[in-house]
């Protein structure tokens, strides 16, 4: 297990901290709650480990030993969720053969709670991907597909709520752009819709109606592109105000650490994607205390 | 001052209530780590049970032989056309035309596929249906474009200009000495200018893979919906020995 962790301490406030001791204190029961976010992204059917010999990724995956950490983390701490960013499907004879069955009952296995949609996962056609839903126990989120005239109306939805020790955490999904990427045939009627627009209404619900205590967005956009003006995860995180934690996917991008970026609202937030093909595991804990100040900006970072 | 300390301890006091009566959270603190899957973690002993039949099942699939290859088929043996193109050229010609004639009740013309599509060698020895998706990992599928003859032409000065073996069946090339095209026939007939033909390819060249840009003036194109892997597949199933030759249909007069 590889760990690389640097303290970034991104509270100055030396008041606050002591505020938040005294408040803390005079409650009668102070609480400090952990919330643990799991996550993949990429998987592209990889369900067993790469071989020793392997050039890039030597005996690293593996759904067996992934299905083992993520027992252990679960054991350590109860109030954990898994998710994944999308491109589930294809990569290995696995998708060729049984069309991403496995991978969605092994993904149920593992319980994870929720995933976004890839580009990938319409490789057998929005037809496809609707015939392997009987196998997920997990809820599929995309706020920016619209896919009412397609067979997937009614099955996908834009985010949801989990409610885990107290602490509600809202969880939105974003889909990259379809055409020219997958052949229409295979997507058919799906609209996309701008992800930006979209992300800031989900969180908007998510924050003011909803009343979560935490925002997470998995998004299938990218990390950030280098030629073209298109949409990323690094962008989107500067213009939303609300979303703690971007779980990001399709650029196959190995980050040693997740990107601290500087949001709308000044705060900051944290931009993730774990490369491909399950070699790891995204980890990502967060720690709440009973609310002192509302403009506080007090949030230590540890990455 | 003093009065500055009565108002922050009132403030305290104030939010101290609230917070203690409403019970909401506030974020104090993140850490986040990269956990590597290594061989180190043991492998969850349901997961690896459930998975074994499904495997199982595709290795048995994937390692039954389908036919047999006395030599070495490479894309590298030949300059101007090699055993593995001529290999991939005429299958996608002998298991596509069927499809299309039923379609369309049209015949294709020629076959034009990419060098580079090529990714493995077939060894010498058994050919299994695994040896298909070495050679051809992609989910490309088989399209038939219509050409006008001008636009065959500009194909054919691509085809020379690449100065790689671009794999092609149902056509013949003859360059000159000095390299420029000296003859070109197409299903034993000479090249008719005035003519439109029927090409296969796959449906990642027609999109403008490997820069052949003179599809973007194809004047239909019809899907087959036939996986290049699926027709290879299918070809090694037919036949029990695999031992393309290269030949004549395209060369120099050296």
């Amino acid at each position: 297990m590889k760990r690389r962790t640097f303290l970034k301490n991104l509270s100055a406030s030396g008041t606050l901290a002591g505020l938040g001791g005294l408040s803390l204190e005079s409650c009668v029961n102070p609480y400090r709650k952990h919330i643990t976010i799991l996550h993949t992204n990429d998987v592209h059917s990889h369900i067993d480990a790469f071989p020793k010999d392997h050039s890039q990724f030597p005996g690293l995956g593996g759904l067996a030993r992934r299905a083992t950490l993520v027992e252990q983390i679960r054991s350590e701490n109860p109030n954990t969720l898994l998710f994944d960013a999308g491109d589930i499907f294809q990569g290995t004879p696995y998708f060729n053969f049984y069309g991403g069955e496995l991978e969605f009952k092994l993904m149920s296995k593992l319980k994870y709670d929720a995933a976004t949609i890839g580009n990938h996962d319409f490789d057998n056609g929005i037809d496809g991907l609707h015939a392997q839903l009987p196998h997920a126990n997990f809820e599929l989120l995309s706020a920016n597909y619209d896919f009412t005239n397609t067979v997937l109306d009614g099955f996908v939805k834009p985010y949801r709520t989990y409610l885990l020790d107290g602490i509600k955490i809202g969880v939105y999904g974003l889909g990259i752009q379809l055409k020219g990427l997958v052949t229409q045939e295979l997507y058919k009627e799906t609209q996309y819709l701008d992800p930006y627009d979209v992300a800031y209404d989900c969180e908007r619900i998510l924050k003011k109606q909803e009343q979560c205590d935490m925002i997470i967005c998995l998004s299938h956009l990218g990390y950030q592109y280098q030629q073209e003006d298109r949409p990323n995860d690094l962008e989107l995180a500067s213009k939303t105000k609300y979303t703690n934690l971007f779980i990001g996917g399709h650029t196959h991008t190995f980050l040693d650490k997740p990107t601290v970026v500087k949001n709308n609202a000044d705060d900051h937030v944290l931009v993730n994607q774990v490369g491909c093909f399950g070699v790891h595991l995204g980890r990502i804990d967060f720690y709440f205390d009973a609310l002192k100040n509302s403009t506080s900006k007090g949030t230590h970072i540890t990455v | 001052m003093f009065l500055k300390i009565q108002q922050f301890v009132l403030f305290v006091t104030i939010i101290m209530l609230s917070s203690c009566k409403e019970k909401r959270s506030e974020l104090i603190e993140i850490t986040a780590a990269q956990v590597s899957i290594t061989d180190t973690i043991t492998k969850t002993e349901s997961i690896e049970t459930f998975v074994l039949p499904y495997r199982n099942r595709i290795y048995e699939v994937l390692d039954s032989v389908l036919a047999f290859a006395p030599n070495t088929i490479s894309k590298e043996d030949g300059r101007y056309n090699t055993t593995a193109g001529n290999l991939m050229a005429d299958i996608v010609m002998e298991q596509a035309n069927p499809i299309f004639k039923l379609r369309t009740g049209n015949q294709i013309d020629f076959v034009l596929l990419n060098h580079g599509g090529i990714r493995s060698v077939i060894s010498q020895g058994p050919v299994t249906a695994r040896t298909a998706y070495e050679v051809m990992p992609f989910e490309n599928n088989i399209a038939v474009v219509e050409l006008s003859g001008p636009s065959v032409l500009e194909l054919i000065t691509y085809l020379i200009s690449s100065k790689r073996a671009h794999p092609i069946a149902g056509m013949q090339i003859v360059l000159d000495q000095k390299g420029q095209l000296k003859t070109l026939t197409i299903g034993n007939k000479e090249f008719n200018k005035n003519r439109n033909y029927w090409v296969a390819t796959t449906d990642y060249l027609v999109n403008g893979g490997d820069s052949m840009v003179f599809f973007k003036d194809a004047l239909t194109v019809t899907p087959i919906d036939y996986l290049i892997r699926n027709a290879i597949i299918d070809y090694f199933k037919k036949v029990d020995t695999i031992a393309p030759i290269i030949d004549d249909r395209y060369y120099s007069l050296e």
